[in-house]
C-alpha cells in the first residue's frame, strides 16, 4: 500500500463556486452575453471532474482503509461541539464526486444546446454551477453539519431551477412545493443530528461511526430514533412515500435540470445519506425494515402511476421515484454497495432518458412554434413516429430504456437485480417475512418498469406521427446535445460491468463479460460499509445463497431478464397495433386508468387533509386571533396613550397666567401637605 | 421688628404672585417676578438677624441671579416685541399643541 495524498481536493468543490460567481456576475450585469457562460458553465464542472479522476486514480492504487479528512478551518467551536469545515475523501465520496461532476458535466454541455435561445442563459448556468458546488459539499463533507449545508444548498438550487421560468405561476408554485415538502425531511435530519451529538458527542463522520457500535444498544430505542429521523431526511430528499409528491411537479424546470437534479444527483442524496450512515441503520432492525418497506412500496406505487401518464417527463419522473425506491430498498436491506451501484447506473441511464426527452421536447416545441400550434410539446399523444426525424435520439433512448428495464447486458440489469437479490439474501432472522415481501414487490415493480418505459418509446418514436402540421418541422438535436447522449448511452451499456455479481459471472451466458470486474464496486466500497456489514453478520447471519422459493441469484436474474424481454416484446406488439390520435382528440381515461392517471389522488388527499386545514386554520388564526386579539390589543394600547395625551395637552393652554396659577396652586398644595393640614 | 418684616415680605410676595397670575404685559410680569425675589430677600435679611450670616450671603446670590435673569429676560422681551410689536403674553402661544 502506497501513501496517497489527495490532489487539490478543495478545488473540486471550489471550482463550481467560482463558476457560479462568474456566471452570476454575467447574469447581473450583461445578461445577453452568452459566450462567457457557454465556456465557464460546463468548464468548471469539467475541470472538477478531471481533478476527481486524478484523485480516483490515486486512490485506486493506494487501497485506502481509512477516509482522508482535510480540515480547512474551525467552523463552530462551541464548548463540546467542535465542527470543522472539513472535507472527507473516501471510496464512497469519490464515487459520488465522479458521478456528480461527470454526469453533471455532460448535462452542462447538453444545456448549452437546450437553453440556447433562453434569455436567462447566464442565470441558468449560475444556478447550475451553484448546485454542483452544494452537491459536492454534500458528498464530500466530513461531518453532518457540512453535509447539511450542502443538503440545504441543493434544496435551494432545486427550488431556484424548478421555478426558473418563474413568470409562469404554475412553475413558481412547483418550486415552492419542492422547497416546502423538503423542509419536512430537513427537520428530520436536524433532529437526528441533535440526537447524535447528544449521545455520541461529536458530529464528525469518522468519530460517530467508530463510536456507534459501542455507544448504542443493538436495536435500542435511541439508535432506532436516530436512524428513523435520518431516514425522514432521506425520504424528503429522495422523494419516497409520503413525501414524493414534489418530484413529479419538479418537472416544471428546464429538462436538463430534471436530468441533473431530479434524476441523477440531488434526489440520490438520501440514498447517499443512508449509505454514509450505514452503521446507524445496521444497528436498528426496525429502521432497516422501515426503510426497505417504504422503498419497496414507493417503487411499486410510483411505477403504477407511471403506467398511464401522457406527459413524457411525468413518466420519467415517476420512473425516477420508482427507481429511487429500488435504491432505498438496497441501502435499507443492508446492501449498501448495491444501492450505490444502482444510484450510479441510474444516474447514467436516467440522465440519458431525461436528456433524450429534452431533445424530443426541444424539437416538438420548435416544430409547434414554427406552425403556431397551441399543442403540448411534452404530451406523448402529440408525438409518434419520431424515429424518422430523430434517429440518433431514438437509438440512445432505446438503450436507456433497455438499461432501465433490466435487459442483459446493460447497466440496469446488473444493478437492479443486485438490489432485488439482496432483499432476498438478507431475508433471514427478524427480517425474513418483511424482506421476502419486499423482494416480491420489487419483482412486480421491475416488470412495470419494463412496460411503462416501452410504452414511452412506442408512443414517442413509433407508429404514425400525430403532430399535425408541425410534424414537418421536427429535426434531430444538434451535436452539442446528442454527443452527451451518446456518451451516456455508452455508460448505460458498460456501466453495469464494474460490479457483476459472482454467481452471475459464473453463469454461462449471463456471465459472458470479461470477469475482472466481478463485484468490483462491492470490494471498492467495502472499507466504507465494513462496520455495518459486520454488525449484520454477527447479529443476523451470513447472506443467503438460495432465494425464498429456491434458486440462487443467477436463476432469479435470468428469470427477471426473461420477464422483462417478454414484457417489452408484448408491449411493443400490443401498443404498436393500437390506433392513436393527438391529445385534443383523445377521450379522457375512464375507470381504474383514470385513478392511476390522476396519481391515486394523492395530491388531492394531501390538499384536503393537510394543506387546506393548515391554510384555513392559519386564516382563522389570522382573522380572529391576530386581527381580533393581538392587533386589537396593540391598537388599543396606542389609542389609550393617544387619548391620555390629548387630555394632558388640554393643560397646555399657551397662557402664561394659567401656568403661573398652576405653579402657585401646586406650591400651595405642597405647602399644605408639608404643614399637614 | 421680625414679625413686621416677615409680614411685609409676605405681602410683597403675594402682590408679586397675584401680578404674575393676573397681568398680561410681559414687562409687568417681569417686574412682579423681581418683586417676589426681593420679598424673599427681605425675609432672608430679617431672619439673618436671628440665625446668622448665611442669610446675607444668600441675598447676594439671589441678587446676582436676578441681575442675570433681568439681562436675559429683557433681551427676550425685546426680541419678542420686535416680532409681534406687542408684549401682551396672550400672543405668545406658538408652541402650543
Amino acid at each position: 500500500m502506497e501513501n496517497f495524498e489527495p490532489t487539490l481536493l478543495g478545488l473540486i468543490v471550489l471550482l463550481p463556486l467560482v463558476g457560479f460567481l462568474i456566471n452570476g456576475a454575467v447574469a447581473l450585469f450583461t445578461p445577453g452575453n452568452k459566450g462567457v457562460s457557454t465556456w465557464v458553465g460546463p468548464g468548471v464542472v469539467g475541470l472538477a471532474f478531471l481533478i476527481a479522476v486524478v484523485n480516483f486514480i490515486g486512490m485506486f492504487g493506494a487501497e485506502l482503509t481509512a477516509p482522508i479528512v482535510r480540515s480547512y478551518w474551525s467552523w463552530m467551536p462551541v464548548g463540546d461541539l467542535q465542527v470543522d469545515a472539513a472535507l472527507q475523501l473516501d471510496q464512497l465520496s469519490i464515487l459520488m464526486t465522479l458521478i456528480v461532476t461527470g454526469v453533471g458535466f455532460l448535462i452542462h454541455v447538453f444545456s448549452v444546446g437546450y437553453m440556447k435561445g433562453d434569455p436567462g442563459y447566464a442565470r441558468y448556468f449560475a444556478f447550475l454551477n451553484l448546485f454542483v458546488f452544494f452537491m459536492l459539499t454534500l458528498v464530500l463533507g466530513a461531518n453532518f453539519p457540512v453535509l447539511f449545508v450542502g443538503w440545504e444548498g441543493v434544496g435551494l438550487c432545486s427550488y431556484l431551477l424548478i421555478g426558473f421560468w418563474f413568470r409562469d405561476r404554475e412553475k413558481a408554485d412547483a418550486g415552492k412545493k419542492a422547497f416546502i415538502v423538503n423542509r419536512i425531511g430537513d427537520f428530520g435530519l436536524l433532529i437526528a443530528m441533535f440526537m447524535i451529538f447528544a449521545h455520541v458527542g461529536t458530529l464528525d463522520f469518522v468519530g460517530v461511526f467508530a463510536a456507534a457500535p459501542e455507544t448504542f444498544v443493538y436495536g435500542g430505542a435511541v439508535v432506532t430514533a436516530i436512524a428513523l429521523f435520518l431516514f425522514l431526511g432521506a425520504v424528503g430528499k429522495s422523494a419516497q412515500i409520503p413525501l414524493y409528491v414534489w418530484l413529479p411537479d419538479a418537472m416544471a424546470g428546464p429538462t436538463p435540470v430534471s436530468a441533473l437534479i431530479h434524476a441523477a444527483t440531488m434526489v440520490t442524496a438520501g440514498v447517499y445519506l443512508i449509505a454514509r450512515s450505514s452503521v446507524l441503520f445496521a444497528l436498528s432492525p426496525t429502521a432497516m425494515m422501515t426503510v426497505a418497506i417504504v422503498g419497496a412500496v414507493t417503487a411499486l406505487f410510483a411505477a403504477t402511476i407511471g403506467l398511464v401518464q401522457t406527459d413524457i417527463k411525468k413518466v420519467l419522473a415517476y420512473s425516477t421515484v420508482s427507481q429511487l425506491g429500488f435504491m432505498v430498498v438496497g441501502v435499507g436491506v443492508g446492501a449498501y454497495a448495491a444501492g450505490i451501484f444502482h444510484l450510479m447506473t441510474h444516474a447514467f441511464f436516467k440522465a440519458l432518458l431525461f436528456m433524450g426527452a429534452g431533445a424530443v421536447i426541444h424539437a416538438m416545441h420548435h416544430a409547434f412554434h414554427e406552425t403556431h400550434q397551441d399543442w403540448d410539446a411534452q404530451d406523448m399523444r402529440n408525438m409518434g413516429g419520431l424515429k424518422r426525424f430523430m434517429p440518433k435520439t431514438w437509438i440512445f433512448m432505446w438503450i436507456g430504456t433497455l438499461a432501465i428495464a433490466g435487459v442483459w447486458p446493460l447497466a440496469g440489469f446488473f444493478s437492479k437485480d443486485e438490489i432485488i437479490w439482496m432483499a432476498a439474501a438478507h431475508a433471514q432472522g427478524p427480517f425474513e417475512v418483511v424482506f421476502t415481501l419486499v423482494w416480491v414487490i420489487l419483482f412486480i415493480a421491475a416488470m412495470l418498469t419494463a412496460f411503462y418505459m416501452t410504452r414511452l418509446m412506442i408512443l414517442t418514436f413509433h407508429g404514425e406521427n400525430r403532430s399535425g402540421p408541425g410534424g414537418r418541422h421536427i429535426h434531430e438535436a444538434p451535436a452539442v446535445m446528442w454527443v452527451p447522449l451518446a456518451i451516456l448511452a455508452v455508460l448505460s451499456i458498460v456501466g453495469g460491468w464494474i460490479n457483476i455479481p459472482r454467481p452471475i459471472s459464473a453463469t454461462p451466458i449471463l456471465g459472458w463479460i470479461p470477469p475482472w470486474h466481478t463485484e468490483w464496486l462491492h470490494y471498492w466500497l467495502a472499507p466504507v460499509t465494513a462496520t455495518a456489514d459486520n454488525v449484520f453478520r454477527t447479529r443476523v447471519g451470513e447472506l443467503l445463497e438460495v432465494g425464498p422459493f429456491g434458486g440462487g441469484e443467477a436463476f432469479w436474474a435470468a428469470v427477471a431478464f426473461m420477464i422483462a424481454m417478454v414484457i417489452i416484446a408484448l408491449t411493443t406488439v400490443w401498443l404498436g397495433k393500437q390506433e392513436r390520435k393527438p391529445a385534443v382528440e383523445t377521450p379522457p381515461y375512464r375507470g381504474f386508468a383514470k385513478v392511476l392517471y390522476d396519481k391515486w389522488y394523492v395530491d388531492e388527499i394531501y390538499d384536503a387533509v393537510i394543506v387546506r386545514p393548515v391554510v384555513n386554520g392559519s386564516r382563522a388564526l389570522w382573522r380572529y386571533v391576530d386581527d381580533g386579539i393581538v392587533d386589537r390589543a396593540a391598537n388599543g394600547v396606542g389609542s389609550l396613550a393617544r387619548g391620555l395625551g390629548w387630555l394632558g395637552s388640554r393643560l397646555q393652554t399657551g397662557n402664561l397666567n394659567v401656568y403661573a396659577l398652576a405653579i402657585v396652586a401646586g406650591a400651595l398644595l405642597i405647602l399644605l401637605t408639608v404643614v399637614g393640614l | 421688628m421680625l414679625t413686621e418684616s416677615l409680614v411685609l415680605s409676605g405681602v410683597l410676595f403675594s402682590i408679586g404672585v397675584a401680578g404674575v397670575m393676573i397681568r398680561r404685559n410681559a414687562i409687568i410680569l417681569f417686574m412682579c417676578i423681581e418683586l417676589m425675589l426681593n420679598a424673599v430677600n427681605l425675609a432672608f435679611i430679617a431672619l439673618a438677624q436671628q440665625i446668622g450670616i448665611e442669610g446675607h450671603v444668600f441675598v447676594f446670590f439671589v441678587m446676582t441671579v436676578a441681575a442675570a435673569e433681568a439681562a436675559v429676560g429683557l433681551a427676550i422681551i425685546i426680541s419678542i416685541f420686535r416680532l409681534f410689536e406687542t408684549v401682551d403674553i396672550r400672543n405668545f402661544n406658538l408652541l402650543r399643541w
